[in-house]
C-alpha cells in the first residue's frame, strides 16, 4: 500500500521546491508570527501577506485545488471555536437575529475577534501547506537540525513519519478483516469493537517499538544520537528569496 | 577448515522474566567461515539464542564471540563483529530514508561523514541497490526492504552475519535473488528458518533446537540424511528425499 499524504507534490520541481529547506522554514515562520502580531483592523496588511502566498503558490506550481482542498481541512476546527465569539463581546451592536424567543445580538468587537481568528489560522495553515508541500519530509527535518532543533525531536518526528504509514497499513488490514467477516449490527456492539481495534494496534505499535528498540541497539545504538552531516550551503536563489518576502513582509507590517 | 572459534556457548540457560524458560544448558561451537542453520519449530527457543549472540540479552559468560565474553563491556566490539538481520525489515529500517538506514551502524561505530558516505555507496552496490539512497523504505517491495535490511547490517563490516528468516515474506523470485545473496557472504553465517531447502543450500551444518535444548547439531548429510532423525523431531521427510535426490544428481 501506498500513501504520501504528509509530503504529496513535495518531489516535484519548480522555483520554490529548488530552494534551501533551511530557508523555507524561516519565510514561513517569519511570515505566520508577523502576520499573527498584525493588528485585526489591518486589512490590507492581510490582503497583501495573501498575494505575497499567492505569488509563492503560483511559483511552486502546486496545484491550487491541492493547497486550497487541504486549507479546508481547519477550517471547521477554526470555525468551531469561532462561531460563539461574536456573541460573546457587549459593545456596539453590529446585528441580530430574532430567534423568536428573545434576540441574539452580534457585537462589533465580537466580529472583530473572528476575523482576527479566521484570518490568522488561514494564513499560518496556508503557509504550512506551502512549506510541507515544497520540503520532502527527511529533507524538512535536515532543515531544522540545521537551524538548531535538537537531534532529539527531529529523531522522534522521523519516527512518526517512517511508522505512520506501516501503523495505518496495520490499521486497515484490520479494517479489511473485520468488514470481511460482515461487521454489522448495533452502535454498541460497533463501538465495541473499535475498541478492541484500537486496543490491538496500541499493543502491535508497542511490541513493534521494542523490536525496533533492539534492531537499533544490535547496530552499535548507545542512546546517543549521533551523526550530524554538514550544513548545506545557501545558493543565490536562496538569498534572493529572503530578501524579497522579508523585506515585503515586515515593510507592509511597519507601515500600517 | 579455520579452527578459530566465532562462537562459543557454554552452559547456556535463559529463563524469561515470566518464568518461562527458553533455553536449557545450550552448548555450541561454531568455527569462523563455516555456515550453520538452527531450526526448531516455533518457540523452540531460536530467536532468543540469537539475541544472546549479540548481547541484547546476556547471561554473563555463557557466550563468547571470537574469544571475547558477551558482556556489558565488550557490548560494543560484539555488536560490530556480529550483524543480526531481523526477520521483519520494517523493523530493521527505521529511518526517513534508506541512506540514514545504512549509514547509522557506521555512524554509531564512530567513523566519520566520508568514510560513512564511500562505505554506504560501496554495500549498497555489493547487494544491488546503488541509486536507492534516497527512497524511503515505504515506497520499497518486500525483495528490496529485506535486501536494504541486509545492507544496514553490512556496512558495518562483520565477521559474523546471522539471517533470522532470511526468506519470509519473499515470492520464489526474490527467494532465488536473495540465497545467492547470501550465499556470495564469505562471513561466518547462521541462518535460522523454516525453510531446509535453504539450510540444504547455503548451509554445511545443521542444529536442531526443540524446547530450548540443542537436540541434534551435525552435517547436512547426517540430519537430512537420516529418515529417522527427520521424524524424529517432526520435520516434513520429504526434505529427506529432496536431499537424497540432490546427491544422486
Amino acid at each position: 500500500m501506498k500513501h504520501s499524504f504528509l509530503d504529496n507534490y513535495s518531489d516535484i520541481s519548480s522555483v520554490i521546491h529548488g530552494l534551501d529547506p533551511k530557508v523555507k522554514i524561516i519565510a514561513f515562520f517569519f511570515l505566520t508570527v508577523v502576520c499573527v502580531s498584525t493588528p485585526p483592523s489591518s486589512y490590507f496588511s492581510f490582503g497583501v501577506y495573501f498575494v505575497v502566498l499567492l505569488g509563492v503558490l503560483l511559483l511552486s506550481r502546486l496545484p491550487f485545488h491541492h493547497v486550497f482542498g487541504r486549507s479546508m481541512v481547519v477550517i471547521p476546527f477554526v470555525l468551531m471555536v469561532a462561531v460563539f465569539i461574536p456573541f460573546l463581546k457587549k459593545d456596539i451592536i453590529g446585528g441580530g437575529y430574532n430567534l423568536g424567543i428573545g434576540g441574539l445580538t452580534v457585537s462589533n468587537s465580537g466580529l472583530m475577534v473572528l476575523w482576527n481568528v479566521v484570518v490568522k489560522s488561514y494564513i499560518g495553515v496556508i503557509c504550512m501547506i506551502l512549506l510541507s508541500s515544497t520540503v520532502p519530509f527527511p529533507k524538512l527535518l535536515k532543515g531544522f537540525e540545521d537551524l538548531g532543533l535538537p537531534k532529539i525531536f527531529t529523531t522522534i518526528a522521523s519516527f512518526m513519519y517512517r511508522y505512520v504509514f506501516i501503523i495505518t497499513d496495520e490499521a486497515q488490514r484490520m479494517k479489511r478483516a473485520r468488514d470481511s467477516r460482515c461487521f454489522g449490527g448495533k452502535w454498541i456492539w460497533h463501538s465495541k469493537v473499535i475498541g478492541y481495534m484500537i486496543g490491538t494496534l496500541f499493543i502491535r505499535s508497542y511490541e513493534r517499538g521494542e523490536r525496533v528498540y533492539v534492531a537499533m541497539l544490535s547496530r552499535g545504538f548507545d542512546g546517543d544520537l549521533k551523526g550530524k552531516e554538514g550544513v548545506q550551503r545557501l545558493k543565490p536563489g536562496d538569498y534572493i528569496f529572503l530578501s524579497v518576502l522579508i523585506p515585503i513582509v515586515t515593510g507592509v507590517r511597519l507601515m500600517l | 577448515m579455520n579452527k578459530e572459534k566465532a562462537v562459543e556457548i557454554s552452559n547456556l540457560t535463559y529463563r524469561y522474566p515470566d518464568g518461562n524458560l527458553a533455553l536449557q544448558d545450550v552448548n555450541l561451537s561454531i568455527f569462523a567461515g563455516e555456515s550453520v542453520a538452527i531450526i526448531g519449530h516455533n518457540g523452540a527457543g531460536k530467536s532468543t539464542l540469537l539475541l544472546h549472540l549479540n548481547g541484547i540479552l546476556k547471561e554473563n559468560g555463557a557466550v563468547k564471540i571470537f574469544g571475547k565474553s558477551v558482556n556489558g563491556k565488550n557490548l560494543k566490539g560484539i555488536r560490530r563483529m556480529v550483524g543480526m538481520v531481523f526477520q521483519d525489515p520494517d523493523d530493521q529500517l527505521f529511518c526517513p530514508t534508506v541512506y540514514d538506514d545504512v549509514v547509522f551502524g557506521p555512524i554509531n561505530m564512530g567513523m566519520n561523514d566520508k568514510e560513512a558516505k564511500e562505505r554506504v555507496t560501496e554495500v549498497l552496490g555489493r547487494i544491488g541497490l546503488s541509486g536507492f539512497e534516497k527512497r524511503s523504505a515505504h515506497h520499497m517491495s518486500a525483495g528490496e526492504k529485506k535486501r536494504a535490511a541486509i545492507a544496514t547490517v553490512l556496512s558495518m563490516e562483520p565477521k559474523i552475519l546471522i539471517f533470522d528468516e532470511p526468506t519470509s515474506n519473499l515470492d520464489p523470485k526474490m527467494r532465488r535473488v536473495l540465497i545467492d545473496l547470501i550465499k556470495s557472504f564469505p562471513e561466518t553465517k547462521i541462518i535460522v528458518s523454516h525453510d531446509l531447502p535453504i539450510a540444504l543450500e547455503l548451509c554445511q551444518r545443521i542444529i536442531i533446537l526443540e524446547k530450548g535444548r540443542v537436540v541434534e547439531d551435525g552435517s547436512v548429510k547426517d540430519i537430512l540424511g537420516k529418515r529417522e532423525v527427520l521424524e524424529r523431531y517432526e520435520i516434513d521427510p520429504s526434505y529427506h528425499c529432496q536431499f537424497c535426490d540432490m546427491f544422486k544428481s
